[in-house]
């Protein structure tokens, strides 16, 4: 007994045109992970309240746990895996977000990290860059995710310096 | 030097696999394993009267299906005690599979396992479990009143009575000048790491060895625990905790049925079994903390100085004893605190009710126990009509008093005897750090815009690094590179950098080839656990005794090649010198490959190895009686007893007379862990501490309700701080040297999260004028209580001035 049916999905995730079969009831999150074999998006609640699985659907940061795979059929789809930037020579250049954050010590365990890079991510590159970062802003950006280890004071930091990283015209 | 690295803020070498998606938590290995999942008890005390699979049978992909009846030898006896306890005379441990009656909403009752988790999720679903529901207890009221009994073989509901005493507590009582005594309660939080457990588990035919990666803070007990119980050789058993998704005491407990189960059907199938527990299982069937009842009979004199105290508590443990009652005997002997306390006695009850298992979190007793030192504090100074600050000041332990034996036996069964601190010194810096002379000047500058203002303090004492042993291998290899390896886990405290700072720092090389694997039993087999702040103490200084091991032999071997005395050799960067004679130099990586006599030319090491190479001895054997081959060293480091770090916080409230919301402003740590390896991780576990103590004094509780159900099993529902509930932290150290280890450390891990509760509610009852005797509290509750006619009034204090 089957009760699910599958449906193809063509998706570019992280630049790459991916095309993948899933039952029709798999969520994004799982996809990513277990179909796509892309780990870095993590699960942390399952009710979109955690922020953990953040990822950008056309830009734009999705609880991938609340989305299903078929809905992102067409879509482009960036997880933490491609955040970083190829360098050419077949290093990467990591995002400023990602510098920040080890610059900063805004990890400790690391499990929430990749939902709050692609928040900040997405944030502060929707932000006018020629403007210095007001708390305010900080506070919207960093104010979504949950964080058990950090207490977020060196998230908060780690924003206010990728801001900064971005301004002058470091980042992506 | 770049080698000189103890102290420094060195970046972490953990993070770049994390922040570019390249860890590896236990749900991220293992594609295509079957899936297990569980039917958990919807009930928190019922018979089981049947189990129904027909139905789930049909389901295309289920593979099989197991319950209590499926469970043979070790496996079908209760899971173990692991800390047993003289007073803890009615101990009970559930099992893999609940047999007859279920304790708690969410105990195991069914495993599935089938071709993914969704699939097995259908199957669980049309599993029917028939139940009798028998009569529930939560909370410790009710389990004292004892009216039902969760076991029926426990009619009073007691599973210990922790006892200690230090005198004649009621003729000291009768002889006080000055007494009182008050009630107070606490309530149930939790761990709640943001990855919840995890168990993969790979059975290998051809060599009958099982390897298992789980989420946990002991694999080395893990592995002990799985080869007991599915009665394998230990030596065909490899545990590994891989990156671990925060752990905060939750994953100490072990093992969690699933880490027999899961492993117990891979074996059975042979394919590798998968599970990752979800958040809502994370809620009612891993484990919580801290609810107690607090009954407190001070005795002091004219000048606030505590003459006797006597502390009756009630501990609710859960459904079950598995990690016997190390948070009760915490909270009885860390509560005394920094305070020299002349006649104290404790009696604690652990009592059972139908819910999910209390264990270890973060602190482990010790909020309660400061909560309950810190509030009889400010009772004191309330009735006397003095400072807070002063009274606490007047009943410290002097700079000059240690060794301070509390006569009290600790978790480790050793003796509480502080090794050394300076608690003036802590509230000195406290009281300047927080402004608290400023008080009275704020709490008018407050008023002015509506506010009500109160500032709290708390100061606490940690006993941190309990033994038994920690060990550690360090062995330099031929290309330069250093392997160290410790059996003791890591949940993200940083201990790869923490632990090569060390290393780089004992052996005089570059960080950089310096590689750190901890929680891996094929490394290193013996271990305790990452618990009880005790990973940097124990791991630490058992790495740095492995590291001067090798760098006594590394001299050894460079003296007879550079024909130079051991102690004229230094070891810098990597390269063992004459002191003051650069030129007369080896570097470690050829040491290494000359500790080896068998010496292949494998690569360009050996190769020129060979010319520093004597020719030999003819008259000795190529390796020495008592020496061994290669540049290695494995040592321990076993306590005597547990080394006392301390601190001090405070906290600014402002409340709004409207909303009755409460923001906490300002908020101060002083700490003192000891000399410090990396003061940017110690920092960071100062913020995620003090965030979960602020979680827990004014959001989290575990909301269940009298059928035992768990309202509020969701992060939807229960309130973890974001950023925005969590103010900015002031931090200032103080460093008191453990003259126990050879580091001079103290543990860092558990501190920030210790004074929130007592000192958020010192500040609220400074702010409103009512006492505050539960927590937390919720804004509807400070609401209700302001309101109240019944809430009893704290007089005004003023704050800051000397009385």
């Amino acid at each position: 007994m089957s009760v699910s049916t599958e449906r193809t999905i063509s998706v570019t995730v992280n630049g790459v045109s991916r095309e993948t079969t899933v039952p029709v009831r798999r969520l994004l999150s799982d996809a990513l992970r277990h179909d796509l074999q892309l780990t870095g998006t993590h699960v942390g609640c399952e009710h979109g309240v955690c922020g953990a699985c953040t990822v950008l659907v056309d830009g734009t940061p999705v609880r991938s746990c609340l989305v299903l795979a078929v809905q992102v059929d067409g879509k482009a789809v960036t997880t933490v895996e491609g955040l970083a930037r190829d360098d050419g020579r077949g290093g990467e250049v990591l995002h400023p977000v990602q510098e920040a954050f080890r610059e900063c010590h805004a990890l400790q365990c690391g499990f929430c990290t990749p939902g709050f890079l692609m928040t900040m991510a997405a944030g502060l590159e929707a932000r006018d860059r020629t403007t210095d970062i007001t708390e305010d802003e900080v506070d919207e950006i960093v104010g979504g995710n949950l964080c058990r280890c950090t207490g977020y004071a060196n998230i908060k930091k780690a924003c206010r310096h990728a801001a900064g990283l971005m301004k002058d015209g470091d980042g992506a | 030097m770049t080698t000189k690295l103890m102290g420094e803020p060195v970046r972490r070498r953990e993070d770049l696999r994390l922040i570019t998606g390249r860890g590896r938590y236990t749900d991220d290995i293992g594609h295509g394993a079957l899936a297990a999942a569980f039917v958990r008890s919807p009930y928190a005390h019922a018979r089981i009267t049947g189990i129904d699979v027909d139905a789930a049978l049909d389901v295309d992909g289920v593979v099989a299906i197991y319950t209590y009846e499926d469970l043979v030898g070790p496996m079908a006896e209760p899971l173990p005690v692991l800390i047993p306890h003289p007073q803890l005379t009615a101990p009970r441990t559930g099992y893999p599979l609940a047999r007859d009656v279920v304790q708690h909403v969410g105990e195991a009752v069914v495993m599935v396992v089938a071709t993914d988790r969704y699939v097995a999720e259908d199957v669980c679903d049309r599993i029917a479990v028939a139940y009798e529901e028998l009569p529930v207890v939560v909370g410790v009221d009710a389990a004292r009143e004892a009216v039902h009994a969760v076991h029926e073989d426990v009619p009073d509901n007691v599973a210990a009575r922790h006892h200690q005493e230090t005198g004649d507590v009621e003729a000291a009582l009768a002889a006080s000048t000055h007494t009182l005594s008050f009630t107070q309660y606490i309530e149930r939080s939790a761990c709640m790491p943001m990855e919840g457990k995890g168990v993969h588990a790979v059975w290998n035919r051809d060599d009958s060895s099982l390897r298992v990666h789980t989420s946990t803070q002991a694999s080395t007990s893990v592995r002990a625990a799985i080869a007991a119980k599915l009665q394998l050789s230990l030596e065909k058993v490899e545990v590994v905790a891989p990156d671990v998704g925060g752990g905060f005491g939750v994953k100490i407990v072990h093992p969690w049925p699933e880490e027999l189960l899961v492993p117990m059907a891979a074996i059975a199938l042979g394919q590798p079994v998968h599970w990752a527990e979800d958040r809502r299982e994370h809620f009612i069937s891993s484990a919580h903390e801290r609810q107690q009842r607090q009954e407190i009979t001070v005795g002091y004199d004219d000048g606030g100085r505590v003459t006797a105290l006597d502390v009756r508590g009630w501990h609710d443990n859960g459904a079950y004893t598995p990690y016997g009652i190390i948070v009760p005997i915490v909270t009885a002997t860390q509560l005394v605190g920094p305070y020299a306390i002349p006649v104290y006695r404790v009696r604690i009850d652990s009592v059972y009710t139908n819910t999910v298992i209390v264990t270890p979190y973060r602190g482990a007793g010790r909020p309660q126990g400061c909560y309950a030192m810190e509030r009889t504090m400010d009772r004191i100074a309330q009735d006397l009509g003095l400072d807070r600050a002063e009274v606490r000041r007047r009943n410290l332990i002097g700079k000059d008093e240690f060794p301070y034996d509390h006569h009290l036996t600790f978790q480790d069964g050793r003796p509480v005897i502080y090794d050394s601190g300076d608690y003036e010194g802590l509230l000195d810096k406290l009281i300047a750090l927080v402004g608290w002379d400023r008080a009275e000047e704020r709490r008018a500058e407050a008023a002015s815009r509506g506010k009500q203002l109160g500032i709290g303090m708390a100061m606490y004492v940690e006993g941190t690094g309990p033994g038994p042993y920690e060990g550690g291998h360090v062995q330099v290899l031929g290309s330069g590179k250093v392997l160290v390896s410790t059996g003791l886990t890591s949940q993200g405290q940083g201990h790869e950098t923490a632990f090569a700072q060390i290393v780089a720092h004992e052996l005089g090389v570059p960080i950089e080839d310096v590689e750190v694997t901890t929680g891996d039993t094929r490394r290193f087999g013996y271990a305790v656990g990452t618990f009880a702040s005790r990973a940097a103490v124990m791991s630490g200084n058992a790495i740095a005794l492995a590291a001067r091991g090798v760098r006594a032999k590394a001299l050894r071997i460079a003296a007879e090649v550079l024909e130079a005395d051991v102690d004229d050799l230094e070891i810098d960067e990597g390269v063992v010198q004459v002191k003051g004679t650069p030129g007369t130099a080896i570097p470690l990586r050829t040491v290494a490959v000359l500790s080896n006599p068998l010496r292949y030319a494998f690569d360009e090491a050996a190769r020129q190895a060979t010319q520093f190479a004597g020719p030999g001895d003819d008259s000795k054997p190529p390796v020495a009686v008592g020496d061994a081959p290669g540049l290695e060293h494995v040592d321990y480091y076993s306590p005597i007893r547990s080394t006392f770090a301390s601190g001090a916080h405070a906290a600014v409230v402002e409340i709004d007379p409207t909303t009755w919301e409460i923001e906490v402003v300002d908020y101060a740590v002083v700490h003192d862990c000891g000399n410090i390896v990396n003061p940017m991780i110690v920092e960071g576990q100062v913020h995620g501490g003090v965030a979960q103590g602020v979680g827990g004094a004014l959001y989290e509780r575990m909301a269940y309700d009298a059928d035992g159900q768990l309202q509020n099993a969701s992060f939807m529902d229960f309130l973890m701080p974001y950023a925005s509930e969590v103010p900015d932290v002031v931090i200032d150290h103080q460093e008191t040297p453990s003259p126990l280890n050879p580091l001079g450390l103290k543990g860092a891990g558990e501190a920030g999260v210790i004074p929130g509760t007592a000192c958020i509610a010192s500040a609220i009852e400074d702010a409103v004028g009512r006492r505050i005797a539960a927590m937390p509290i919720s804004p509807t509750e400070l609401y209700d209580l302001v309101r109240s006619p019944d809430a009893e009034r704290v007089p005004a204090a003023t704050t800051g001035v000397p009385a």
